[in-house]
């Protein structure tokens, strides 16, 4: 039989590990991320839709992660979502970048996509990115095919 | 003919007395359990009593519950990634790993190899001291029985089990994250981020926990009482601690459904 | 008037009758042995006196109080003042002899570690086994453990020791150890003892009374000398162990030639 300052001890090691367990499922595990480690500069972008986009999703050019979501919140001036992106700093783009929300897969997760402008200037921490396209919505799309199925035989 | 009839009443007069047994054992499991609950003052009081049994049902059970969450989250990330990579949404294999875990698995298998490795070691115990006069011996001194090793026993492991439950869950994410972001290459982010989003607190993890709880209480219940009430010979304490682990098994299976169908959110 | 006094009590398991009115007085200060054969109910009997079961009918009294009525507070309370050693010492395996011993102290008493620690050497000194205090009970042998029990028994200083058996199974030199220091804890203590065993010989030399029980009852008593001298055929076959007499050496049964009659039939 062991002492009773070693019982105490083990089950107070005991206690502790359930918790630091139960904290690591409440918190579902934050701090794990590829880019956080890295330096990054924050850039924004306002879309009319983002669609289900959520924080820390991926953020990829020509299908390379190059950093990721940080924030995103609600505009009440323009009636836009803003979304904070961080991006590598070993990634250079041109000012007139343009950011598109996409699917990975058909029902995957969404990502902002980048596609590099033509400018000479670079993104700089702070700036905004002016051409955005929102994410398919894929309700609208079918209810657009319907319209556009029904709107034809009138057309001939 | 008359042997037939014959035979027939023998089994359903088998069936009734069957019956009949159950119900009164049932009845009395009841009385038992507020028994336990009443003389449970000095399980707070006299808190080392306590922490004696949360040694034993709880720091024992540690190594078998985080080998086996880590096997099962191996195993769900590569199953899951199988069946979601055909889909283009290996991403989500996070999300299937955890809710999986915190909703069902995590509770029921913890409290399965809880029943069958601190339960019956609570059964066997307690059995062993019926069996060998001390807790005869120990109502003769004026010590209450049920106070002193039963009620002790029954708080121990209602404490243990949910924190083994949230540690097989967490080692089980753990082992999914092993095999499908390590291993095959899933995204890190992705693999995290998506989970997080698919997660509710309050739904998720709480209703697991709750679940734990639930069984936590009655596979207790149910070690102590086959200990306390079993047959004071070495065949009898053998057929408690089985009756233990089987009773144990359905009751968890069983409320497990049942606990589900109130929570869940047509 | 005496510590424990039975009137006509009777008392069955179910069915099966093993008591049929027994009266038997323990008077302070005195040991009392209760023999007879196996089975006979003797076990039954330390039972009904510490409360453990309760009476069909008859009063079994203790100390003025009539224990079958007696609730579980004021029963307790009785059985504080009771030390009663186990026919196979019922030692608490998961604790070493000393928390053993010191067991009823740490339950019933506030006392200071330092003072229980005290008390609990000087008991397994009376018992002679201060030296195994760290010992598990699965190192002793079977006399050891009988001899811990013992001081465990005591540790409270009880009114009243109840003993079943405490010779069973013990070579003639530890058998003589228990004896005397049964006789020593009862005068030391100024307690009185009911001693339920098998063994005449050493009964004889350490008690002040003795009962013998067959068939549920009373069926011969008295002092030492007195059983001695006896001319009762009962206590004739119990004194000079003889096979069969008065106490049967079977168990009641059918005759075993309706067994083999069954069977040519
Ligand atoms: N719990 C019980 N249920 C039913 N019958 C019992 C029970 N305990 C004892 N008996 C029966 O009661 C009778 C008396 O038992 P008891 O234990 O008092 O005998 P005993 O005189 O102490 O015997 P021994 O000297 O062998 O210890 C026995 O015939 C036994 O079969
Ligand atoms: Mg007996």
């Amino acid at each position: 039989m062991m002492s009773r300052t070693a019982l105490d001890l083990w089950v107070g090691i005991f206690v502790a590990i359930g918790f630091a367990a139960l904290v690591f499922l409440a918190m579902k595990v934050g701090s794990f991320s590829g880019i956080n480690g890295s330096e990054s500069y924050r850039v924004e972008a306002a879309f009319d839709n983002i669609g289900g986009l959520k924080v820390r999703a991926p953020v990829k050019s020509a299908g390379v992660l190059i950093g990721r979501v940080q924030g995103i919140r609600f505009d009440t001036d323009s009636y836009r979502a803003v979304v904070q992106l961080d991006i590598d700093k070993r990634f250079e783009f041109p000012a007139d970048t343009s950011a598109s929300i996409l699917t990975s897969g058909l029902l995957g997760e969404q990502y902002v996509g980048l596609e590099a402008g033509a400018d000479v200037e670079p993104l700089k921490e702070g700036d905004r990115l002016m051409i955005t396209q929102s994410a398919v919505v894929l309700e609208k799309l079918i209810g657009q095919f319907l319209f556009d199925k029904a709107a034809e035989p009138a057309a001939q | 003919m008359n042997g037939l009839f014959a035979g027939l009443a023998a089994g359903l007069r088998h069936v009734g007395k069957l019956t009949i047994d159950g119900i009164w054992r049932l009845g009395f499991a009841t009385r038992f359990m507020f028994a336990v609950l009443l003389a449970s003052g000095q399980s707070l009081t006299r808190i080392h009593l306590t922490i004696r049994e949360l040694y034993f049902s709880g720091v024992l059970s540690l190594l078998i519950i985080t080998v086996s969450g880590l096997f099962v989250g191996l195993v769900l990330g590569l199953q899951g990634y199988d069946i979601l990579q055909r889909y283009g949404s290996a991403d989500a294999v996070g999300v299937m790993v955890a809710l999986s875990l915190l909703r069902e698995l995590g509770p029921v298998i913890a409290a399965l190899l809880f029943a069958s490795r601190a339960g019956s070691a609570i059964t066997a115990e307690i059995g062993l001291m019926k069996t060998t006069e001390q807790l005869k011996a120990m109502d003769m001194m004026a010590v209450n029985p049920i106070a002193r090793v039963v009620a002790p026993r029954f708080w121990g492991g209602v404490l243990s089990m949910p924190l083994l439950a949230a540690l097989f869950s967490a080692m089980g994410v753990f082992g999914g994250w092993l095999i499908t972001v390590v291993v095959i290459g899933v995204d890190d982010g992705a693999f995290w981020s998506q989970m997080q989003a698919a997660v509710e607190f309050d739904y998720d993890v709480l209703n697991g926990i709750i679940k734990s709880m639930v069984f936590g209480t009655v596979v207790s219940l149910i070690a102590v009482f086959e200990g306390y009430d079993c047959e004071p010979t070495a065949e009898g304490v053998s057929r408690a601690i089985t009756r233990t682990v089987v009773t144990s098994a359905l009751a968890i299976l069983a409320l497990d459904f049942v606990l589900t169908s109130f929570m869940f959110r047509g | 008037m005496p510590l424990v006094s039975l009137r006509d009590v009777r008392f069955a398991y179910g069915e099966r009758s093993v008591l049929r009115g027994i009266d038997l007085d323990v008077h302070r200060g005195q040991v009392v042995a209760i023999m007879g054969g196996s089975g006979c109910g003797k076990t039954t009997l330390l039972r009904l006196i510490g409360g453990q079961l309760k009476a069909n009918s008859g009063a079994v009294e203790v100390a003025g109080h009539e224990v079958g009525k007696l609730g579980r507070a004021e029963l307790y309370a009785m059985r504080r003042r009771m030390g009663m050693l186990f026919q196979f010492g019922a030692l608490f395996t998961d604790m070493s002899v000393f928390d053993n011993v010191a067991f009823p102290l740490r339950e019933h008493t506030d006392l200071p570690p330092t003072m229980i620690r005290d008390l609990v050497l000087m008991k397994l000194q009376a018992v002679g086994l201060r030296g195994a205090a760290s010992l598990r009970p699965g190192e002793l042998s079977g006399g050891m453990a009988r001899r811990v029990a013992l001081a465990r028994a005591v540790a409270l200083d009880p009114m009243l020791i109840l003993y079943d058996e405490p010779f069973a199974g013990l070579d003639p030199i530890s058998l003589g150890i228990i004896g005397q220091l049964i006789r020593r804890l009862n005068d030391a203590l100024g307690a009185s003892s009911v001693m339920v065993t098998h063994d005449v010989h050493e009964s004889l030399e350490i008690v002040d009374y003795i009962y013998f029980v067959s068939d549920g009852r009373i069926v011969a008593q008295g002092t030492p000398d007195e059983i001695r001298a006896s001319a009762d055929p009962f206590v004739h076959q119990f004194v000079n162990a003889e096979a069969d007499g008065p106490v049967p050496f079977h168990y009641p049964a059918q005759p075993i030639d309706s067994l083999l009659g069954g069977r040519s039939a």
